[in-house]
């Protein structure tokens, strides 16, 4: 569904990735993990069209979507729910969630997918007519995502849902992603520090170190991975 | 009292002209971070335009020889040059963007702001070429007539009370725009996070744009309003900077990036200003603005209702 080969992507003179290639297959859950500064939140925001590429191809369904703009690239279904949440909060929740539908047209739809959403995240549906800058590190987070769905995509990247959430939501948040990836047959990439939980979630793998992919393998491979082990997974 | 009650009149419907040209530049430094500093030739472009359409509007609408009454075919033509000036200077403004901004975009503030001076100089010198150096003098579109009854000594003018239910009524127009509109959500989510906006799917060039033109616009307005206002309102290429200054302060007084901002610092310093005329002396007219654009950033950077910009980490 998603393919991504050799992007390079500079910020000044410095090389952030260096052709990194990955392949999300239809309906599964890809998982990227690795340091912070390895490249992981640059590679996704190149591919959501935020971060200049500078060189190489990325491929969505087939079509070659490397040089769109964002907002081209949501209306193809394909959407980004960055690192830190990036919420309106100087929006309500209703807003926020409506934002999400940006380019759609079938409004009529739209009751239907908020109570799909409200069914998952019922906390967003008591903070509805809320200013989303009130609420919690872990109630933004599943607006952020709320939101992506409101967009109806068919392959959702997610940069670190867990950063900055209370354990016990984390539990939930991820919960929530696989059920959205079995039921709705979204496919997701995922992003994530906390390799032990993306490895768990993940069908596939890969290791990001300094801006080159090091490592790629299925999740279970990568768990027994040595070299994982020592330096993702804590020994 | 009378005098106090007169002057806090004059000054409101000053304050309203402010206002209107202040939600410009606060609009645009909502979505851009940036002060626009051709605004106020766009204002002046705005009164120049309402000039040149007039006598086309008189055209189709025949003006009755007898000015001092009221009459359907005067008001329609007064509000038919207000929009269609209102037109023209939200073109203006897209085209400006288009053309100047735009490319800029990812360059540092600094270049945009010194650029914005540069296009305020060329409007001010084209219009001087276009339209000539002499100040000429914009044509009664709406004949002015004192309110009887209001008691020996406050005078209030049918067209001040125009300006004021105009200016509300272009006020409400903008609230429902920016709060009730799919375009308005995308202006106020632009303006909180523009990564963020895109990621939505909103084309910001289009939001940036639209911002631009409904800026202007309200420029444009503010200059035909002040004409009905003021009569034998004379105009001239170089009107557009005082006025666009004093509008700037009104934005940073009332807190730059807030639009109920633009409009208390608006009518704040109209009425500050006709107060310092009434009481004080007309020389510090255009002083006063000054001192609070000076007071405001040594005692309240963020203006009255602005909110603190945290720096994001």
């Amino acid at each position: 569904m998603l393919q991504i080969r050799d992007l390079n992507v500079n910020y000044g003179a410095i090389t952030a990735l260096h052709g990194v290639s990955i392949d999300v297959p239809k309906g599964s859950i890809v998982t990227l993990i690795g340091a912070n500064g390895a490249g992981k939140s640059t590679t996704l925001r190149a591919i959501s069209g935020i971060a200049r590429t500078g060189g190489g191809s990325i491929r969505f369904d087939g079509e070659d979507i490397t040089r769109l703009p964002p907002h081209r690239i949501v209306e193809r279904g394909l959407c980004h729910v960055p690192e830190g949440r990036m919420i309106f909060a100087n929006l309500t929740v209703r807003e926020n969630l409506l934002l999400g539908a940006y380019r759609r047209n079938d409004k009529a739809a739209f009751p239907a997918e908020l109570d799909y959403i409200f069914g998952i995240f019922p906390r967003l549906k008591e903070r509805l007519g809320q200013s989303a800058g009130t609420l919690s590190g872990g109630e933004q987070q599943m607006l952020a995502i709320g939101r992506a769905l409101m967009s109806k995509p068919r392959c959702l990247m997610l940069d670190e849902p867990s950063l900055g959430i209370a354990p016990l939501l984390v539990k939930t948040i991820f919960e929530k992603i696989v059920e959205v990836n079995r039921n709705l047959g979204i496919t997701i990439l995922l992003v994530e520090q906390n390799a032990n939980l993306a490895l768990e979630i993940s069908h596939t793998g890969y290791v990001l170190e300094t801006g080159r992919i090091i490592l790629a393998d299925t999740c279970a491979n990568l768990r027994e991975d040595p070299k994982v082990k020592e330096c993702y997974l804590g020994g | 009292m009378i005098q106090f009650l007169q002057q806090l009149l004059n000054g409101l419907s000053l304050g309203a002209i402010y206002a209107l040209i202040a939600l410009g530049y606060t609009m645009v430094y909502g979505v851009l971070k940036f002060i626009n500093f051709a605004h106020g030739d766009v204002y002046m472009i705005g009164a120049f335009a309402g000039m040149y359409i007039t006598p086309y509007v008189w055209k189709i609408l025949p003006q009755g020889a007898d000015s001092s009454r009221f009459s359907w075919s005067t008001a329609g033509g007064a509000f038919a040059v207000l929009a269609l000036s209102m037109a023209v200077c939200a073109v203006l403004g897209v085209v400006i963007e288009r053309l100047v901004y735009r490319p800029l975009r990812e360059r540092p503030r600094l270049t945009v702001l010194i650029t914005a001076i540069g296009v305020s100089i060329f409007l001010e010198y084209f219009g001087q070429y276009l339209f000539g150096a002499n100040p000429k003098l914009f044509p009664e579109i709406l004949p002015d007539r004192v309110i009887e009854g209001l008691g020996d000594d406050l005078i209030l003018s049918v067209n001040q009370v125009v300006v004021f239910a105009v200016t509300l009524l272009l006020l409400a127009v903008l609230c429902f725009i920016v709060l009730k509109t799919r375009i308005g959500t995308a202006m106020r989510a632009l303006s909180y996070n523009p990564v963020a906006a895109s990621l939505m799917g909103i084309n910001n060039d289009v939001v940036i744009a639209f911002t631009f033109g409904l800026g202007s616009a309200l420029a444009a307005a503010a200059a035909v309003l002040n004409a009905i206002n003021y009569p034998a309102y004379s105009i001239d290429p170089f009107m557009g900077i005082l006025p666009g200054i004093k509008a700037f302060v009104a934005a940073v007084l009332g807190g730059i990036g807030s639009l109920p901002g633009a409009v208390v610092g608006g009518l704040i310093l109209g009425v500050l200003e006709t107060m310092v005329v009434g009481y004080g002396s007309p020389m510090y007219r255009d002083a006063i603005a000054f001192a609070v654009l000076i007071a405001i950033l040594l005692f309240k950077p963020n203006g009255l209702l602005g909110r603190a910009e945290k720096e994001k980490v």
